[in-house]
């Protein structure tokens, strides 16, 4: 093997295979005396402490730089729910408007409240084992108000208070039924009826915010529980047009102010409406509740004047939750399979304010 | 009544325990193209879907008549004894065999139920036996219908007489249209089990009188009585002004059977004005509002809850009924729990009776999270309770778990303190005080549950939950948790 002198840049790996040459490393300092040069020796403080503070000898330390880009502690606090928080803002809403909560702590209802008294027909899908959750125990109503329970019969099988009715047989037995409340409207019908007891009549604006239950086809925006909200103004010549005006009141609270109205068809309500409003992030029309005003056959059985008008109106606090959070599967909004770390972290409910959803922000 | 004798279905008193009624009516020389075809299907089908009430009020049968004789028989006869090849079929079957056959048929599965368990079958034959169709179920094929047929023969049986008419209405008025005669529909006469007998369809036309400013009251807008009647007939609710001039009288044609009362009419003269033009007001309405005092005192405790550092959550109100018992040790027959019939699946077995498996469930599915995990819920449980009428009533709790490397029983009773604090009752036997007692419960730890007393009542337990509920929940990490009714402080 011949030796080869290395070139700059050749491999000194082949020198070394001779082992007739070894590459000593010469390393050099320039050292000098930095501003912070001193004879004795001091660590650099972290923070301040009440020692430094009496002593005044924080003025002699110094003081190593904060990292501003990192984060801080968060404090040890406890968390509200999401769905909760809307619904605190809802609730808000109705009670800057004058609406008085009702009474809804019953889930369980009977098939009387919930569908006869607000003129829904005993043969109505709706009343099908496969949309509503009957009971097996306790399987039936125990007490029901006998003469309003005979004017409602007799407005469904033969008609009266100016109405052809349904004709058809109906049947005491399915309205004993009791059931999971569909609807919190069974609650709004229970308090229209107290409202009618009382002699003369005074105008009422009411409101309910609670859980009812459907049995239909469980997906990722359906579950067996939701929460409706539900609003209803009883008074002497309401119209339409009111019923219009006080929607646009409570949805510009929500900050949806253009807003568009179409026919609908409720078994309760006559004349019914869809309402929509514009979403900027989406670009289209989006329907955000259902309304109405309530037939008079629902009405007159109950004992209220024949020129008292009741409009009502209703949406699921679940969706505009799941908008205003951005989460897609109501599974992890609602019930035991919630995402903790997203309840940790959700933010204050706003609902005026201007939507933060990457959505928007990423079309407008 | 062209062509000689007008078409006779007589009713047979044995159809009165199963499907009792029954109308007919004829559509002559009427002229099918494909697409016609194919709506007259499907209008059926949509018939059946909704005010047929998926055929159990209604079933409508449509049959080719230049392939039958009359007089026909509507009777119900035992299923063994009907035999016929039904539509689309090569051969004939017992009416047995056609329930097996159609139990895995997707379409016709769904209406077996209707007529499946009783002992006689409805069934409608011609004068030589043929058989026309055994409602709801299936027609025969021999009276199946093509592009070609001219004359159809309509039968709808069912169980509620008048939307049997209505049905019968409907499909004649939609297609009448098509026979050679335009818009005329040939009457059939149905004799009933008692001798009478009527002819059909009734085609009944109604009329109506509204007053022009209660629809002008209802909807918010200031139309003359003229305009009035105009908008409603162009809605198909032929209109006109009579008497005062206030008045009008409105004919309500056998399409529209779903118009009952007046305000029916509203609503189709909002329509025809258009919704968005009518202008928006405000009620004049004026009202105090008042919070419902059970959901005002909630939303006071939930913010101190949070603020004590407990996170909230938001579970299901139903659930299997191991989680209300097995799972906490106790029988379900001592919950007194409401339960519901025919549950799709276990999940909807029962309504809670405790707030507890549903926060045990949510840190079972957040098993990922730093420890300790601190929640609470306070809402609403469900009880049988015969003083009430439906015979059940909810309760409003207020449940909180702890759950760490230790059951820190002591986090969990100061909790309580600090609760009561807020509710300003004060610890102490008095009367208006708080105590806790030594008790027992299957759900805890032997030695460490305690039962509490306020406003001289028991409102509920706390204590170290027994590991036996802690693996039951699929969990391994000790918990302590706190139940109580909130109502009594009302």
């Amino acid at each position: 093997m011949s030796p080869v002198w290395p070139g700059v840049g050749e491999g000194k790996g082949e020198l070394f295979w001779t082992h007739w040459t070894e590459v000593l490393t010469l390393k050099t300092y320039w050292v000098s005396k930095g501003s912070a040069f001193s004879t004795s020796i001091s660590k650099q403080e972290a923070e301040l402490s009440p020692e430094m503070i009496s002593s005044g000898s924080w003025r002699d330390r110094p003081f190593k730089s904060y990292n501003f880009s990192a984060h801080g502690i968060l404090p040890d606090s406890g968390h509200l729910h999401p769905l909760l928080k809307v619904r605190t803002q809802f609730r808000q809403i109705f009670l800057e408007m004058g609406f008085t909560e009702m009474p809804t702590d019953n889930f369980i209802e009977s098939s009387f409240w919930n569908f006869d008294a607000l003129f829904q027909p005993q043969q109505h899908p709706a009343r099908d084992q496969h949309d509503t959750f009957f009971l097996k125990d306790p399987a039936e109503a125990l007490q029901l108000p006998t003469d309003y329970v005979h004017r409602v019969k007799r407005v469904h099988s033969h008609g009266g208070y100016g109405s052809q009715g349904y004709k058809y047989n109906w049947k005491l037995d399915e309205a004993r039924k009791n059931l999971l409340r569909t609807h919190t409207t069974a609650a709004s019908a229970r308090a229209l009826y107290r409202l009618a007891q009382k002699k003369p009549f005074t105008p009422a604006k009411y409101f309910s915010i609670d859980r009812v239950f459907r049995n239909e086809t469980l997906d990722a925006t359906h579950l067996a529980e939701f929460h409706q909200i539900e609003g209803v103004v009883a008074d002497h010549g309401l119209t339409l047009g009111h019923l219009m005006g006080v929607l646009r009141e409570f949805f510009t609270k929500l900050g949806i102010t253009q807003l568009r109205f179409k026919p609908a068809y409720n078994p309760y309500t006559e004349p019914s409406m869809e309402v929509f409003s514009y979403h900027q992030g989406l670009k289209k029309w989006v329907e955000v509740g259902n309304s109405g005003l309530f037939r008079p056959e629902m009405l007159l059985p109950m004992g209220l004047p024949e020129n008292v008008s009741v409009i009502a109106w209703g949406l699921s606090l679940e969706r505009p939750t799941m908008i205003k959070y951005n989460i897609n599967n109501i599974r992890e909004l609602v019930g035991h399979k919630v995402n903790l770390q997203m309840v940790y972290d959700s933010p204050l409910c706003r609902l005026d304010a201007e939507q933060g959803s990457p959505q928007t922000q990423e079309t407008t | 009544m062209p062509n000689g004798e007008i078409q006779k279905l007589i009713i047979t008193e044995e159809t009165a325990k199963i499907r009792p009624y029954a109308v007919a009516a004829v559509l002559r020389n009427i002229k099918f193209t494909k697409d016609r075809y194919d709506s007259f299907i499907e209008l059926q089908e949509k018939l059946h879907q909704n005010i047929c009430r998926k055929r159990a009020l209604v079933a409508i049968g449509t049959h080719d008549l230049d392939t039958l004789s009359g007089p026909f028989t509507y009777t119900a006869k035992r299923p063994s004894d009907i035999k016929f090849k039904p539509l689309n079929k090569t051969k004939e079957y017992t009416a047995c065999e056609l329930m097996n056959i159609y139990k895995t048929d997707n379409h016709l599965k769904h209406y077996l139920h209707i007529i499946e368990n009783k002992p006689l079958y409805p069934v409608i034959y011609d004068s030589n036996g043929v058989v026309l169709s055994m409602p709801p179920i299936i027609n025969g094929n021999h009276t199946k219908i093509t592009v070609n047929t001219r004359n159809v023969f309509i039968e709808c049986t069912g169980t509620d007489f008048t939307k049997a008419k209505i049905v019968l209405d409907i499909i004649v008025t939609m297609f009448s249209e098509y026979c050679e005669n335009q818009f005329t529909v040939e009457a059939a006469e149905v004799v009933f089990p008692n001798g009478k007998s009527s002819t059909f369809p009734e085609l009944a036309y109604r009329k109506e009188m509204v007053r022009a400013d209660l629809i002008n009251k209802k909807v918010g807008i200031r139309e003359t009585p003229e305009n009035i009647a105009k908008l409603l007939t162009r809605m198909y609710l032929k209109s006109e002004v009579i008497g005062d001039g206030n008045q009008i009288e409105i004919e309500i044609p056998p399409t529209r059977a779903d118009v009952i009362h007046a305000c029916d009419i509203v609503e189709d003269a909002a329509i025809a004005y258009g919704y968005n033009n009518i202008q928006m007001a405000l009620p004049k309405t004026y009202t105090i509002a008042n919070q419902f005092p059970l959901n005002k005192l909630t939303e006071l405790l939930r913010y101190d809850m949070a603020a004590a550092g407990f996170t909230e959550a938001l579970t299901f109100a139903l659930c299997s009924q191991e989680d209300i018992a097995d799972k906490l040790g106790l029988d379900i027959s001592a919950t007194n729990a409401v339960h519901i019939s025919n549950p799709k699946t276990a999940e909807f077995q029962v309504a809670r009776t405790t707030l507890l498996p549903g926060l045990l469930k949510t840190i079972a599915a957040n098993r990922k999270m730093p420890l300790p995990l601190k929640l609470f819920e306070i809402s609403d449980i469900v009880i049988k309770d015969s003083s009430r009428d439906v015979g059940a009533r909810n309760y409003r709790h207020l449940c909180a778990v702890y759950y760490n490397k230790n059951p820190g029983f002591e986090i969990i009773h100061g909790l309580l303190d600090r609760i009561m604090q807020l509710l300003d009752v004060p610890p102490g036997e008095k009367k208006r005080g708080y105590v806790i007692k030594a008790s027992e419960g299957p759900a805890f730890f032997p030695g460490r549950c305690a039962e509490v007393f306020a406003r001289g009542q028991s409102i509920g337990k706390l204590g170290v939950l027994h590991p036996d509920v802690i693996t039951k929940f699929e969990l391994n990490m000790p918990c302590s948790t706190l139940e109580i009714n909130i109502e009594p402080f009302l």
